[in-house]
């Protein structure tokens, strides 16, 4: 049995095959067609098994046919409003947030947004944000809390921007400054780890009661590209990296940093993004009536309880 | 028969104990370069008597700087890290963690103490850079979440002296919760209304940075610290340029608006007192709701 990262190439590969022999015509190609898919169908199932290894899920998260944010509310949402700015610098395309309709209750929706062509990557700048974009978002925080609205988070980053101007305008306090103020905002917040949850840059907005992760998303402090230059000092060992760093869901799900996986299809969410959202849908609908169910206060106590737990593996003597 | 002989015994190499009374007597400075005696730096509190660069401070001597007759209680001293994600790279993040110990005599990187500046009591943390560089896992975390509970019950001011270059990466994902466990306890902090203030020193990045460095009442900084979210070479890395002279240092950082002021260490304590004071820190009588 290949490995899990050459099976996708081999994958890849028949896929390319079928697609050149779709455009062909006769019985011959007909066979060969459903050969080959035969032989993809078996290849996936091994490629989704539990022994989908870390790697695999790096690669899966970062996919570039895998749904975007906007993508998502899209088909999560009715009367999607976006709001722009942070009324103090600029207005991130990183960040993208507004209010919207969620089975008909208004909630405000905030995420990271990533482009799909050259000229949206570069708006998006790779999903990277400066300070603007996390002001912005807590902006819209703060709004969502005063006129009583839900606020579900959209993750997917591959870290805060780390540029010139950024340092200059306060990257580090801009994302230390929600980690503080997010936890006391008075409404239900649902973040949803949907690709990569890149270190701090991801957390700035995912801090909440409930926090939701895609089965095939990675969360971890470090880029196992990075991880493998510092620690073995150079990019060949990233797998290994991704292996011990612990960033899949159900690592997460273990050290109850995230509370619950929501399923994907077996190939990844890009290869049904309906049915990923629909999965999705059904877990945010459950989570925020829980959260709606009980008072403020209480809602309040179980997050600051839920916090102040995160991460505790200590040894003490 | 030789025709020569050695006729006396060969010179003696120096033993150890003969080369300690030479050894580590001068230091040079990494700034200006100039040759210092020990002991003069030590009681400059280790700046630099030509240049004022300030060295790093180890997290005991810091403690013993800023604390009355440098005394002090210190907290979950005993704490220690299990390896919660079993790291191994080249070297296992256990043995790393063995060799920390032995070199700095501590559990982790950070010390936690409770003593009083200038008879005002209070709580300080001070960071342990020769600890994996001051790298912040789920003991350091623990222990400065502990030390803000403590000051949330005893309604005492807290003081956090930074000297790190981020989360622990051997510590992955559970570090990476340090920010916000520490965030999320001073914004409960916040509601007794007791001062907290950040001391910034060389160097203060990454992960400390985006949580509780930048989130004094009072932000302050030693001259020269590098203080800054990504390093110097990532950002070097990314946009493919070379950096402005003094990008992230604590002067960098003052002009942009991040800092409340530099203090130089030889009055770090005198600072501290008289903003304590005017935060009402030691008042018995409680700040108007």
């Amino acid at each position: 049995m290949p490995k899990p990262s050459e099976q996708k190439t081999i994958v890849q590969e028949l896929e390319k095959q079928i697609a050149e022999l779709k455009l062909q015509e006769g019985s011959v190609a007909q066979e060969e067609i459903t050969r080959l898919q035969e032989q993809v169908d078996l290849l996936q199932r091994s490629a989704t098994a539990e022994d989908k290894d870390a790697w695999t899920r790096v690669l899966l998260a970062r996919h570039p046919q895998r749904p975007y944010t906007l993508d998502y509310i899209q088909m999560l949402f009715t009367e999607f409003t976006e709001l722009h700015g942070d009324r103090r610098f600029g207005d991130d395309g990183a960040i993208v947030g507004g209010f919207a309709r969620f089975n008909g209750h208004p909630v405000m929706v905030v995420g990271h947004q990533k482009g799909r062509d050259t000229k949206q990557k570069l708006h998006r700048n790779f999903g990277m944000p400066n300070p603007e974009g996390y002001r912005k978002a807590f902006r819209l925080m703060q709004l969502a809390a005063k006129f009583n609205l839900p606020i579900i988070t959209l993750v997917d980053t591959p870290g805060a921007y780390p540029g010139i101007g950024a340092e200059e305008r306060g990257q580090a306090e801009a994302i230390a400054f929600n980690l503080k103020e997010i936890p006391k905002l008075r409404v239900p917040i649902v973040p949803i780890i949907h690709g990569e949850g890149g270190s701090g840059g991801a957390l700035a907005i995912s801090v909440g009661d409930r926090v939701l992760m895609l089965e095939n998303a990675v969360y971890s402090v470090i880029a196992p590209e990075s991880c493998s230059s510092i620690l073995w000092r150079d990019w060949e060992h990233k797998e290994d990296a991704a292996r011990i760093l612990k960033l899949t869901a159900e690592d997460l799900l273990g050290f109850k940093i995230i509370d619950e996986i929501v399923p994907e299809p077996p190939e990844g969410a890009h290869a049904d993004p309906q049915a990923t959202a629909a999965a999705m849908r059904t877990a945010l609908e459950r989570c925020l009536a829980e959260l709606e169910a009980i008072s403020c206060d209480e809602r309040l106590r179980r997050r600051n309880e839920r916090l102040r737990a995160l991460g505790t593996l200590v040894h003490e003597s | 028969m030789a025709w020569f002989r050695k006729e006396k015994k060969p010179l003696e190499s120096p033993t150890a104990e003969k080369r300690a009374q030479t050894e580590g007597l001068w230091i040079k400075c990494e700034s200006c370069k100039r040759i210092l005696w020990k002991k003069d730096l030590e009681q400059n509190l280790l700046c630099c008597p030509k240049c004022n660069f300030h060295f790093k401070m180890t997290s005991e001597a810091r403690l013993a700087m800023l604390f009355d007759d440098g005394k002090y209680t210190e907290h979950d001293a005993g704490m220690s890290s299990p390896d919660p994600l079993k790291f191994v790279d080249r070297k296992s993040y256990r043995d790393r963690l063995t060799a920390a110990q032995i070199v700095t005599g501590a559990k982790d990187a950070v010390r936690v103490g409770e003593g009083k500046i200038d008879g005002k009591s209070l709580i300080a943390c001070a960071m342990e850079f020769r600890f994996i560089g001051g790298s912040m896992g789920a003991v350091v975390g623990e222990k400065i979440t502990r030390a803000i509970d403590r000051c949330i019950e005893k309604e005492l001011p807290l003081v956090v002296v930074s000297c790190s270059g981020g989360a622990r990466m051997m510590e992955g994902i559970i570090s990476l919760m340090q920010l916000s466990k520490i965030s999320a306890a001073l914004a409960r902090f916040d509601e007794v209304r007791k001062p907290y203030i950040s001391v910034m020193t060389n160097p203060t990045t990454g992960g400390t940075t985006a949580s509780f460095a930048m989130l004094g009442d009072l932000n302050i900084a030693e001259p020269g610290a590098l203080i800054g979210f990504a390093g110097p070479r990532v950002i070097e890395q990314t946009i493919r340029q070379k950096l402005p002279e003094g990008f992230q240092t604590a002067e960098f950082l003052l002009q942009h608006g991040m800092l409340d002021a530099i203090v130089p260490r030889v009055d770090l304590k005198t600072y501290l007192s008289k903003t304590l004071d005017f935060m009402g820190a030691w008042n018995a009588s409680k700040p108007r709701k």
